[in-house]
């Protein structure tokens, strides 16, 4: 099987220069960005890495020596490519906040407790079928500066690597019926409405765990679909 | 279990300011690492390099939360993926590197010379690494590639002969001691670096 790569699939993903969220004024490139066909360079990727994902690297709520606080939660999915094909074996890494909104990071100063039982970090790789799966706290939405009462829907960072380094994916997964979803311009800077609702996870109840978790599925659907035979050389 | 054919791609989202306990922890985070900025193993073959740089953004003020990744062949020109069906599967050089920029927006990576990937027409391309660069600010990672200065081959590069004459010098990381290399990425500005839509 030979996946393509085509550049209409990025007409999902936001314009670099997305003024409402600020920051991209300064970090956005200014020239137009050269087009080149894909080479091996850029057809290949890093297949490896799974040796880091340790047996309970995927459940964030048993690294502390306690329970961290919060409303736990499942998260999964497939990882797919444009097809609707799972990726297998890919590494998914996860980042995000506690149930109070707040990082474990150095800079982040919001004035919202640390929880000494989380550090919001997590790993997983796919299975034969694509298929991941988390276990984690519900993170709470957080005050940044970039306007007035600027507040950012919750929300859980995903990186992922799929069967190329073209396919390489950074994303952020939201939940349902978020309020703040009006008022986020990094949320807004996919203008297609279809393409937003595709980094909404979706409440799961089949997979609910009775008097344990809430489940929400969100599947991540990378780039690369099946050559048609004019497009193998 | 079957899914439906998905209606596009998931959109990108920044990286944010935050990623580093996660992606980059380094000895700064109790996370252990996925992946480091060393991709040399003591039996890797090859000539060892070191290629450091700043990122700039457009005020040329340096990015002190920038996360950067490389890919690349080793020094036969071959990549550590089955894809490429020269691979090695013993080879101990992977070709994936990851780090995150320092307080002062500094960025290394110890690894080898590359040698020479072929182009679809089986042209050769000059030795070159592939870089990603991820931000707070950046909705989408950016791809560019960096060359060296001392390959001959670089004249007859099918990639960099699509650059503007004016601007290759942004692809090409200058020699600046034994074995080491220096590559900065501007975002904007004069000596914006060439990136490319793939």
């Amino acid at each position: 099987m030979t996946l393509v790569y085509p550049l209409q699939s990025l007409a999902a993903h936001p314009a670099r220069l997305s003024p409402a969220y600020r920051s991209t004024v300064k970090r956005s490139p200014t020239k137009p960005l050269i087009p080149m066909r894909h080479t091996l360079s850029e057809l290949t990727g890093p297949v490896y890495g799974h040796e880091t994902v340790r047996e309970h690297d995927h459940d964030l709520t048993i690294q502390g020596k306690g329970e961290p606080i919060g409303e736990r939660i499942i998260v999964h999915g497939h990882v797919l490519d444009e097809d609707g094909r799972g990726v297998p074996n890919v590494l998914v890494e996860l980042w995000q906040a506690n149930a109070c909104g707040r990082y474990v990071h150095v800079v982040d100063q919001h004035p919202a407790p640390l929880d000494p039982n989380f550090t919001g970090a997590g790993r997983a790789q796919s299975d034969a079928g694509g298929y991941y799966k988390f276990i984690t706290i519900k993170p709470g939405a957080y005050p940044w500066g970039n306007h007035h009462n600027a507040w950012r829907p919750a929300h859980i960072h995903f990186s992922v690597f799929g069967h190329s380094f073209v396919s390489r994916l950074v994303t952020q997964m939201y939940f349902p019926g978020d309020p703040l979803f009006p008022f986020d311009p990094i949320f807004n800077s996919v203008t297609d409405e279809k393409a937003r609702a595709r980094m909404i996870s979706s409440f799961d109840l089949d997979n609910t765990k009775p008097d344990w978790a809430l489940c929400y599925r969100f599947n991540i659907v990378l780039r690369g679909r099946n050559a048609t035979p004019m497009e193998i050389k | 279990m079957s899914n439906p054919r998905p209606d596009g791609v998931t959109p990108s989202q920044t990286v944010g300011p935050y990623f580093a306990y996660g992606l980059t922890p380094n000895g700064k985070y109790e996370w252990n690492d996925a992946f480091t900025g060393n991709l040399v193993t003591p039996d890797t073959s090859g000539d060892r390099i070191r290629v450091a740089g700043v990122v700039y953004d457009g005020d040329g003020a340096p990015i002190v939360d920038c996360m950067l990744e490389i890919w690349q062949a080793d020094a036969q020109g071959r990549f550590s993926d089955p894809q490429d069906k020269r691979a090695q599967p013993n080879n101990s050089f992977k070709g994936f590197g990851r780090v995150g920029t320092d307080g002062r927006g500094c960025f290394a990576f110890d690894t080898i010379k590359p040698g020479v990937v072929a182009d679809p027409d089986g042209k050769p391309q000059a030795p070159h690494i592939v870089l990603a660069v991820f931000a707070r600010g950046m909705l989408l990672h950016l791809y560019t590639r960096i060359y060296f200065e001392d390959e001959t081959a670089n004249a007859a590069d099918p990639v960099l002969a699509l650059v503007p004459a004016d601007r290759r010098a942004t692809l090409i990381a200058k020699r600046t001691g034994n074995g080491v290399y220096t590559f900065d990425v501007h975002l904007q500005g004069d000596k914006e670096t060439v990136f490319f839509d793939v």
